[in-house]
């Protein structure tokens, strides 16, 4: 196979919420960008199985890259969300108590956020806890209220970026997984995947879990990417009230700990646990993990209705070894190579923050950053049916049919945000990708009722048979083949034996139904 | 925005909805207006292609899709308007209905009654909790039944099913003649979950192991399912270590169970039991909110789809008598799950109904049992009563107490000890299972 040539001032490797985020931050300079991705989506790797916390701050041991970038990264939110159109709720955080020795710790966080400037950090007794969440443990007796903190979309940001840079004029090349880079004379100078190579003349390391393999294809081996799982449990907006903000417990040296928080859509999301695995593809839940993660998230808000949850996964954080700190700069003696690697909590909240800090390394390695004149920063939130009042709703269904065709009754999703959804600059191809942009299929029922729906819709727009469509790309089929007696595509008036649609306006009214039984 | 008056306004055109918006005209309702979220009247019926409808209530063998369209062609004649593709959306106060669909756009709906009939929807992965990794190839039963018999595709060719609920057990066969290999049947608890004939004819006939008291404790693969493993649980349903072994598949159906659709009853303000996670209903099936009916597995899940249709008819006419102002008024009398009952529907019956009416109480028994009386005491006495040969969580159990039959006396002594704030058995309806001393006694043989 002729490999496909290409030319780009910058590759970015890893389409997660930092490479599209150092992506987007490029799109503003007059600078060729191709953007690589090894799924058939973006936002598959860490960026979709994490905590969706924007974290204050106070965690991470002060002149740490965490540190720095946490502060920097969490006051961008607003306006980047702003921007980007994505949820972003400051609902501020709370550092959980239940023993006078957990206190003292409080004490050590509150000394070390204030370090990492980070601001009105203060500590609150139960009554204030009490008031700021009514479903607390009767054990808690002190807390860290960090006003700072929220909740955000992960994916919904990291697509959102990824739209944005698209729309700037970035190359994004989904299914890329890199394979070879090639080094020349101290400079990493092409990029090779199974179907391009493309000439670069600098190179960012954002590829998350396997950051440390594309490091070595330069020569870099200072750093190994070490998979932490954490497992969750999601639950249904029934009991999204149960935590007003995210709840943590006091952290221990891993990990900030089992966390009960809200999400920006209302459900209530349990986790995680923290422990390391093997394998860079292990992303099993387990039934010990799961309990742990109960159990912990108990010891906060007491009752977690298990029979409300909607669903489990797990997480793989890319912690970067020795260190654990974030590895920021360029690779030894390959000064165009620069990595955006290990970038576990608070990644997400610092990508805002990492990315303008690779784009002025970008600059200092040589990069002439010229501001490009039609950049447009804005990218608009996509239209939700469930975001909209009565008179929009009527509106919408008004000038567009399909946005009064509810696909997915868990979430209010119409075919109108679906169809839009598969049409939009970054390509979506999966079940899972219509899930992450609308939502269908991620309510109580879990694809119960849309599955089929939204499998036939991606088949219809975009031209592929039904039994193609996948779950998740690669080898994720939702179907294996035609029944025994073969699939029949009759949607009304071509089988002769029904009423046609669209004769009139009113068809259902009255209709010969059952003509299909 | 469009509005629509209507006498009554029934949601969902199952075999719930259908029979009720049916009954109502019938009764005597003006517009009755029948609404689906699908694009058929008939709900789940149309992709259940298996016969085994309208045994009890027709008398007929009939395909889902044959009963549906009998009780279809019911609604046409009894002039009763469907609206497909349409989606309810909320409804508020004065049982306004907010509903949405492609051909009119937004509706506000006002009826004077509303029957809600949305029915149910399949637990799935989450509501049972098992581990292991997220592939493509994990159904609910039902979702690969609508692949199947309606869509015309196949979710995959080597099959555990976990769970031996009926939908499960329909399915099993059903791929078994779609030329897919069904490796197995797991079931946590030690009985089965489904109809007796469907095990003797979707798993015996079709040589399916079934494997009671065993659970899918892990899925492997990473794009599409590779394999389950499985193990044996104990009493507490936890796994027993050591009993694990493993079952290569690329597909895992999920038959474990139904959860009432009750987003808008609880959007209404609807009280729910927390047993059947239904709306509490009264025998007319009146919710908690006056003027809002409930019928078929949004009140509790049913086995026979003939139950359903019965239960339906209460509600179609219940709705119609609440349109005419006749809706009983004074007392009424709550009813309790008594020994070896889950659970029993409706809720309250009508002290002026068990005076005038045949009143039917179904209900669910907690385990299997044998030569059994199931026996309905009003105020401590037992006023009715039938043997049964056996009785299984599986099957719902049905009692209808003839009009008449209990005496004005006691029904009058019940009310005034409700109405004196007694909650003991003196002002309850109890259902419960007493045990037979032989089989002697007779009774009804399954």
């Amino acid at each position: 196979m002729t490999a496909y040539e290409h030319n780009a001032d910058v590759v970015v490797i890893g389409a997660g919420v930092v490479g599209n985020a150092i992506a987007r931050e490029l799109a503003r300079y007059d600078v060729s960008v191709v953007l690589l991705e090894r799924e058939a989506d973006v936002a598959w790797g860490t960026t979709k199985a994490n905590t969706a916390l924007v974290h204050a701050g106070y965690d991470a041991e002060p002149g740490t890259n965490k540190a720095r970038f946490n502060v920097t990264g969490n006051a961008m939110y607003p306006r980047i969300c702003a921007e980007l159109g994505v949820q972003f709720q400051n609902t501020g955080s709370l550092v959980v108590a239940t023993s006078p020795d957990q206190v003292d710790h409080l004490r050590e966080l509150l000394e070390r956020g204030r370090a990492n400037g980070v601001p009105g950090l203060e500590i609150i007794g139960r009554e204030r806890i009490v008031e700021l969440e009514p479903n607390i443990s009767p054990e808690a007796i002190a807390a860290l209220w960090a006003p700072t903190a929220g909740i955000t979309g992960p994916w919904e940001l990291a697509i959102a970026y990824a739209e944005n840079a698209v729309e700037n004029g970035v190359k994004l090349m989904l299914s890329s997984p890199v394979t070879a880079i090639d080094v020349e004379g101290g400079r990493a100078v092409r990029v090779h995947t199974p179907g391009a190579s493309i000439a670069a003349r600098f190179v960012v390391n954002a590829a998350g879990l396997f950051a440390d393999e594309v490091a070595r294809m330069v020569g870099q081996t200072d750093f190994e990417i070490v998979p932490r799982k954490g497992e969750y449990y999601l639950l249904d907006k029934r009991a999204g009230h149960l935590a007003r903000r995210p709840l943590f417990p006091v952290p221990t040296a891993h990990s900030k700990g089992i966390v009960v928080t809200p999400t920006v859509d209302g459900n209530l999301l349990v986790g995680p646990n923290s422990y390391i695995v093997d394998s860079k593809a292990d992303l099993d839940t387990t039934g010990c993990g799961l309990d742990e993660v109960l159990a912990g998230a108990g010891r906060l808000v007491p009752g977690i209705p298990v029979r409300d949850n909607i669903t489990n996964f797990a997480g793989l954080r890319a912690t970067a070894s020795p260190g654990n700190d974030f590895v920021i700069g360029p690779a030894p003696g390959v000064p165009n190579f620069i990595n955006a690697a290990g970038i576990q909590s608070p990644g997400l909240t610092a990508a805002p923050a990492i990315a303008l800090e690779i784009v002025r390394l970008l600059g200092e390695a040589g990069l002439a950053l010229a501001p490009k004149a039609d950049f447009n920063p804005i990218r608009p939130r996509p239209a939700r049916f469930a975001e909209m009042t009565d008179d929009e709703r009527a509106e919408a269904a008004a000038c567009d049919p399909r946005w009064g065709h509810i696909v997915c009754r868990c979430e209010s999703v119409t075919e109108g945000e679906i169809v839009e959804a598969l049409h939009r600059s970054v390509p979506c191809t999966t079940v899972d990708g219509v899930k992450f942009r609308t939502r269908a299929g991620s309510g109580r029922c879990q694809g119960g009722f849309c599955g089929p729906r939204v499998v036939a819709i991606i088949s219809r727009e975009l031209g592929i048979p039904a039994d193609e469509v996948t779950k998740k790309g690669g080898a994720s089929r939702i179907l294996v083949g035609p029944s025994k007696q073969g699939n029949w595509q009759c949607e009304y008036g071509e089988c002769g034996e029904c009423s046609g649609p669209g004769a009139s306006g009113a068809r259902g009214r009255g209709e010969e139904a059952g003509a299909h039984a | 925005m469009r509005k629509i008056e209507c006498d009554v306004a029934v949601i969902g055109a199952g075999p719930a909805g259908l029979a009720a918006a049916a009954r109502a005209r019938e009764r005597g309702a003006g517009r009755v207006l029948l609404m689906d979220r699908d694009r058929e009247l008939g709900g789940i019926l149309n992709q259940c292609i298996h016969n085994g409808f309208g045994l009890q209530l027709l008398s007929r063998e009939m395909s889902g899709p044959e009963y549906a369209e009998y009780f279809i062609n019911e609604a046409k004649k009894a002039d009763v308007e469907t609206m497909l593709n349409t989606m309810v959306l909320s409804i508020g106060a004065d049982r306004r209905i907010h509903a949405i669909n492609q051909y009119e756009g937004l509706m506000e709906i006002q009826p004077k009654a509303i029957v809600l009939a949305m029915g149910a929807r399949e637990r799935n992965r989450g509501g049972v909790v098992i581990p292991g990794a997220r592939p493509a190839g994990v159904f609910t039963a039902g979702a690969a039944q609508r692949y199947i018999n309606m869509e015309g595709y196949m979710p995959g060719r080597r099959v555990v099913v976990l769970g031996s609920g009926d939908i499960g057990l329909i399915m099993a066969r059903r791929m078994t003649w779609e030329g897919a290999k069904v490796e197995a049947v797991l079931e946590i608890l030690p009985f089965p979950s489904g109809l007796t004939r469907n095990i003797v004819q979707c798993l015996e006939d079709q040589g399916i192991p079934l494997y009671l008291g065993h659970t899918v404790i892990k899925i492997h693969g990473n794009e599409r399912v590779e394999g389950v493993t499985v193990a044996k649980v104990g009493s507490d349903f936890r796994p027993i270590a050591g009993t694990e072994w493993d079952i290569q598949c690329d597909t895992l159906l999920l038959s474990v169970g139904l959860i009432p659709e009750n987003e808008l009853t609880l959007d209404a303000g609807g009280q729910l039991d927390p047993v059947t996670n239904g709306p509490v209903v009264d025998d007319e099936m009146c919710t908690s909110i006056p003027g809002v009916f409930a019928c078929g597995n949004v009140v509790h899940i049913h086995d026979l789809v003939d139950n359903v249709t019965r239960e339906a008819w209460a509600a179609g006419e219940g709705a119609a008598r609440f349109v005419a102002g006749q809706q009983p008024s004074g007392h009424v009398i709550p009813t309790a799950a008594g020994e070896g009952i889950r659970y029993v529907v409706p809720q309250k019956v009508h002290a002026e109904n068990l005076a005038t009416r045949d009143v039917r109480l179904s209900m669910r028994v907690k385990a299997p049992a044998e030569w059994v009386r199931v026996e309905a005491v009003l105020g401590g006495e037992v006023v009715f009563s039938k043997a049964e040969r056996v009785v299984r969580p599986a099957e719902m159990v049905s009692l209808t107490i003839p009009k008449g039959r209990v005496a004005p006396e006691l029904i009058e002594r019940v009310v005034s000890a409700v109405d004196g704030g007694a909650d003991d058995d003196a002002a309850k309806l109890v259902v419960r299972i007493a045990k037979r001393e032989s089989s002697s006694e007779g009774g009804i043989r399954a």
